[in-house]
């Protein structure tokens, strides 16, 4: 099951000239990225590991591609996204985040449903890859 | 200029191709505000025509390929290298061939790390950084430390190398130093001599030409030497350069420097007076001739 999170995510995968145009409009506007990547899938988890530090004071696009292609290089296997934080109110807030790797085969998720007092159901979601240990999740 | 470049089925009219780019000005301009350094003026415009052809060839699909802009400007200090990368970074930026036209000037300091594995991440940022214009690595010969073979210059030349080479049509790296030591250098390192394309020497200024230099200065500071003062000057240049450490236009920025503090201490001295614009333009001979340069004895160089 192909994972919907982030901008972009209902398209078909971009293309790197695609994510290059995209990175380049945040760069244009002022917003500094940053590369991530996780191999697990929930849509909850937010603590996604980083790439290098945020890239600040970038003129242009290629600088990006440069460690999103080393980054892949190296875990080309799990979701990787991009984020472009704006700091032009005081704090870093992301204001446009989306995938820009993801594995071959995306096993999905299992919904658990838990019976509960008086009929009432629990519902939880549990990724198919996070049975296995992190870092052996894909391939 | 009046030359069609006819193709089976495209014409190219060169002095419009020229005036779209809008380098003319650019060109006008090195020459109207750096004053001598001919070679250095007809290396870039043969840099610029080139490049000005290359782009037609590109559009008439008689290319693909990116051409090596890599450079290399060697020179004695205060020869204006630092200040030619940058219109050759607006030069390039206006042909298309770098997409930003920042440049992005380094030492050492900013490429090579401290400890093990600092290096190649600060190499990376600076990288980074200059995507999309020009990487002006100012003292270039610092990086590689033939002495300490421990040293982590090597690192930082390796991952320049290699992104020199792979990213040709992303970054412009432009080498600058002293002539010897940069040749010195290039022997060390023949990766860097053969992915540089043009090597540009920078040549002394004469000493019309420092008198020049130092006229334009002042015109753009709103000042200017009394006839007496120019004279000094003139005397001021000759002594200054036989002394060690002369770095020619910055020398020269120097001493203006000093002369205008003598000014203003002057003019403060006599605070009944009436003082007309003129006066305050002007630097005399007394400003320029206090200088240490004109003691002969070396006991009394406090007082400059």
């Amino acid at each position: 099951m192909r994972i919907t999170q982030g901008c972009f995510s209902f398209l078909p995968d971009l293309t790197d000239e695609q994510i290059s145009r995209q990175v380049q409009y945040s760069l244009e506007n002022g917003w500094a990225v940053n590369i991530e990547f996780t191999d697990d899938p929930h849509p909850r988890n937010n603590l996604w590991e980083m790439w290098g530090l945020p890239m600040f004071d970038l003129r242009d696009a290629a600088g990006v591609m440069m460690e999103l292609n080393q980054c892949r290089k190296v875990y080309g296997d799990r979701y990787i996204r991009l984020s472009a934080f704006d700091s032009s109110h005081g704090w870093e807030s992301v204001r446009l985040s989306f995938i820009v790797n993801r594995p071959k085969e995306e096993p999905g998720f299992h919904l658990e449903r838990h019976e509960v007092a008086g009929r009432n159901i629990r519902y939880t979601t549990r990724s198919y890859a996070a049975d296995r240990p992190e870092g052996r999740r894909y391939g | 200029m009046d030359l069609d470049i006819a193709d089976m089925t495209n014409t190219v009219n060169l002095r419009e191709e020229l005036e779209s780019v809008g380098i003319v000005e650019i060109l006008a301009q090195l020459d109207r505000e750096l004053i001598g350094l001919t070679p250095v003026k007809t290396r870039i415009r043969e840099i610029a025509a080139l490049l000005l052809i290359e782009r037609i060839r590109k559009r008439l699909n008689l290319t693909s390929e990116v051409p090596t802009l890599h450079m290399s400007f060697t020179g004695n200090p205060g020869t204006g290298k630092t200040t030619v990368a940058l219109r050759i970074a607006s030069i390039l930026h206006r042909l298309g061939f770098v997409r930003r036209g920042q440049v992005v000037s380094v030492t050492r300091d900013e490429l090579v790390g401290q400890y093990i594995g600092h290096t190649a991440p600060k190499t990376k940022e600076v990288l980074k950084k200059a995507m999309g214009g020009v990487l002006f690595i100012d003292e270039a010969y610092y990086l590689y430390r033939p002495d300490n073979e421990r040293d982590y210059g090597q690192e930082a030349i390796e991952i320049l190398l290699q992104v020199m080479e792979s990213q040709r049509e992303d970054l412009v790296v432009i080498l600058a130093g002293y002539g010897d030591r940069m040749d010195k250098f290039f022997a060390s390192n023949p990766g860097f001599r053969s992915r540089i394309a043009h090597h540009i020497d920078f040549p002394d200024y004469s000493e019309p030409e420092l008198l020049a230099i130092a006229e334009l200065m002042l015109r753009d500071m709103n000042y200017k030497f009394s006839a007496d003062a120019r004279e000094a000057f003139i005397r001021y240049i000759a002594l200054r350069k036989t002394q060690p450490l002369f770095s020619n236009a910055r020398s020269i920025r120097n001493a203006l420097d000093r002369m205008r503090l003598r000014q203003a201490n002057r003019l403060v001295a006599d605070l009944d007076r009436v003082l007309a614009a003129d006066d305050i333009m002007s630097l005399e001979a007394s400003d320029v001739l206090a200088s240490r340069v004109f003691l002969n004895d070396g006991s009394m160089t406090s007082s400059a």
